[in-house]
């Protein structure tokens, strides 16, 4: 398989089973990555999943692994366990849950679960890699937030705020990584909503979900682009620029 | 509860779907929502993957390779991958799909279920033919491995254009063939009569893999058209750009039909004065040739709010000929009908599936625009001819036929009863089936 320059080789996918995170990896796959780390909690899924992409790419080299995505020690262990094969050219933090926000006010533990896995455990993830990225000063580190995390809506504010996390904390690294003039990426993709096992309740309800084959092709085609914020679909970069600069007078009485 | 329509758009009710996302995972999903009916990814015309009010196992999301022979070309991958991700991902590597119907935008397990075919059926028969084995998910939650050689051939039989009736197909090993390169073939030959079309299919096919033709579906017996016919090229034409990949959408659905009878005769006019022009020797990629209509997303809008009903009917060799001038007749007398009508023969193969649609003789296939009981006692009397001939109409196009209809044409249906799997139920198989 012929592979372009700026294509990622070796690319590590946290969340692998995630339906973004796999159509993802198919699109890094077909490119002709060379090696894939595929971490995820349900193995027997991921399984499926890595024999898909060897069949896509039979030169690829790919390996799966498991953790337990809110420990901090065992987070690290992982990381540095992958990074003594050679730190990757590319990152992808894709994990996390849709919560169901009347759930998430009425039971703490859920909503403190919601929090953990959606908001601390990406950044944790993040935080982990990025020492080895700016010692090997190359690679680019993607982190899935959300359009949810750009405004709290009563909907689903528990999710918004656990990736308004995500948001803030990639909004600090690459802040960092500009002042150390490394040539190490944060970049931030905040997709839409996608039409995927993790939605298939919105779908229920009625909701326009996009593609997660668009919705995939949007993210890897900007994060080779090395844009540091990825609407995906595009379109969200402009209905969520109005939609935080409604005053909060209109804003408040949108029952979205 | 999600408002599902079929490729037809006559209707648009509530349905509960469950998303089958994961193989393992599919068997408890399925067990607990029973009565159900598999939908793959819409393309069906008809009722064969509805069930109104009650459970759709949505199997888009299962659309993972398993395994791939380099060597031999077998595939094996789950019922959702959509037969355009194995043409992309194999054709690179010198493989790709015996047969696919005019659409590569429907699931592996809709092929199967379907038991589809293509252009070529004369030299590969139907879908089912290159299909060596399935995994079967009955609703009561055991799996069956069903293989052509050896265990199971009596179900993989029943499920080869079973219309989804014998189970959920979870997986399949699918039969690739050699090729040399993306690009055909062509030669393209109008013609003047019935007689002229099916003189040309019998001396066509011998040496071309692939023929088809655009019939004027208002020209009556005298039928006119454009014969088109293929062979697999060896390499790429000198010069030759492989197409683009951009799509083009129907964004919108118009109030009425665009297919109506002040469109109906220009358009046919104008599009046999074009074609008729690219007459002779020529090159194609195998994707505009063998799926034009994919590059127009949402097509199906263009018939209007009310939807459309395609026909699509299979008559034995013997009296292929009146029979196909009779229904060009009736059609013609109606005034209605649609741009794009087809008419091809099949070749003289035994088919692989108890209730497979093709057998030897000529299709015809095209598309009404729903007028409601006009059009209903049109298809009524085109429903005529084929029961007089022994003829029979395909059930992945159907949305109305009557149940004698459906028993007359195939001759199977009681052998085939016993396959079925009692936890599956689609509107289609209670109007055919009474169950």
């Amino acid at each position: 398989m012929a592979t372009a320059p700026g294509i990622p080789q070796h690319i590590v996918i946290i969340g692998a089973t995630s339906g973004i995170a796999e159509q993802c990896a198919r699109l890094w796959a077909q490119q002709g990555a060379r090696q894939l780390v595929l971490v995820a909690r349900n193995q027997q899924k991921l399984q499926s999943i890595a024999q898909d992409l060897q069949v896509r790419n039979p030169a690829a080299h790919i390996s799966c692994l498991s953790t337990e995505f809110t420990d901090p020690l065992a987070i690290k262990a992982l990381v540095d366990n992958i990074v003594q094969h050679g730190c990757p050219d590319l990152v992808l933090i894709a994990h996390g849950t849709l919560p169901d926000q009347a759930v998430c006010q009425q039971d703490l533990a859920s909503n403190a679960e919601a929090l953990q896995i959606n908001g601390v455990s990406p950044v944790l993830f993040a935080e982990a890699f990025v020492p080895h990225l700016l010692t090997a000063g190359r690679g680019t580190l993607a982190v899935i937030g959300s359009v949810a995390g750009d405004r709290g809506r009563k909907s689903n504010y528990v999710y918004g705020a656990a990736k308004g996390l995500v948001t803030r904390y990639v909004q600090g690294l690459q802040h960092r990584l500009a002042l150390a003039g490394s040539a190490v990426k944060a970049v931030l993709v905040k997709p839409g909503p996608t039409d995927t096992p993790m939605t298939a309740h919105l779908k229920q309800q009625g909701a326009k979900l996009a593609s997660v084959e668009e919705v995939a092709a949007s993210i890897v085609k900007g994060i080779q682009a090395g844009k540091p914020t990825v609407y995906a679909p595009g379109k969200w970069a402009l209905i969520m620029m109005i939609i935080r600069h409604l005053p909060r007078v209109v804003f408040n009485r949108m029952d979205i | 509860m999600v408002a599902v329509s079929s490729w037809g758009r006559l209707s648009n009710e509530d349905h509960q779907v469950q998303v089958l996302a994961d193989r393992s995972a599919a068997v408890a999903q399925v067990r607990d929502t029973t009565p159900g009916i598999c939908f793959g990814n819409g393309r069906s015309y008809g009722d064969v993957c509805l069930n109104p009010g009650g459970h759709l196992w949505q199997t888009r999301s299962l659309n993972r390779f398993i395994s791939f022979d380099e060597q031999n070309g077998r595939l094996r991958c789950e019922a959702g991958v959509l037969l355009r991700d194995i043409q992309r991902t194999f054709m690179p590597r010198g493989w790709m799909l015996p047969v696919t119907p005019g659409t590569q935008l429907i699931t592996t397990g809709g092929a199967i279920a379907n038991d589809v075919h293509g252009k070529n059926h004369h030299k590969q028969g139907s879908f089912g033919d290159h299909v060596h084995a399935l995994r079967l998910l009955r609703t009561d939650g055991t799996v069956l491995d069903c293989n052509r050689a050896g265990g199971g051939a009596d179900m993989l039989k029943a499920s080869i254009g079973g219309m989804g009736l014998t189970g959920v197909i979870l997986d399949a090993e699918l039969q690739l063939r050699a090729v040399n390169s993306p690009w055909l073939t062509t030669d393209t030959i109008p013609y003047h009569s019935l007689d002229e079309f099916f003189e040309l299919a019998e001396q066509s096919e011998h040496d071309w893999e692939h023929t088809v033709s655009w019939i004027d579906c208002l020209s009556g017996s005298q039928a006119r058209g454009i014969f088109l016919r293929a062979n697999h090229a060896d390499a790429a034409p000198t010069g030759a750009k492989a197409p683009g990949r951009k799509q083009l959408n129907m964004p919108i659905t118009p109030p009425l039909s665009l297919v109506n009878g002040l469109s109906l005769r220009p358009f046919n006019e104008l599009y046999y004065r074009l074609q008729a022009r690219k007459a002779g020797a020529g090159a194609a990629h195998f994707e505009p040739f063998s799926y034009p209509l994919d590059a127009l997303q949402n097509w199906n809008r263009m018939y209007g709010p009310r939807g459309f009903y395609q026909f699509q009917c299979v008559v034995p060799t013997a009296d292929a000929q009146p029979a196909i001038a009779a229904l060009l007749n009736r059609i013609r007398q109606a005034g209605a009908g649609s741009f794009l009508a087809v008419l091809k023969t099949f070749g003289d193969r035994p088919a692989p599936g108890l209730l497979s649609f093709a057998m030897p003789g000529a299709t015809l296939a095209l598309d009404f625009p729903n007028k409601g009981a006009k059009t209903l006692t049109l298809l009524d009397a085109l429903d005529s001819i084929v029961r007089d001939c022994g003829g029979r109409l395909y059930a992945a196009k159907d949305a109305r036929m009557p149940a004698a209809l459906f028993a007359a044409g195939y001759p199977d249906l009681p052998d085939f009863i016993q396959y079925r799997d009692p936890g599956i139920s689609s509107a289609m198989s209670r109007r055919l089936l009474g169950s």
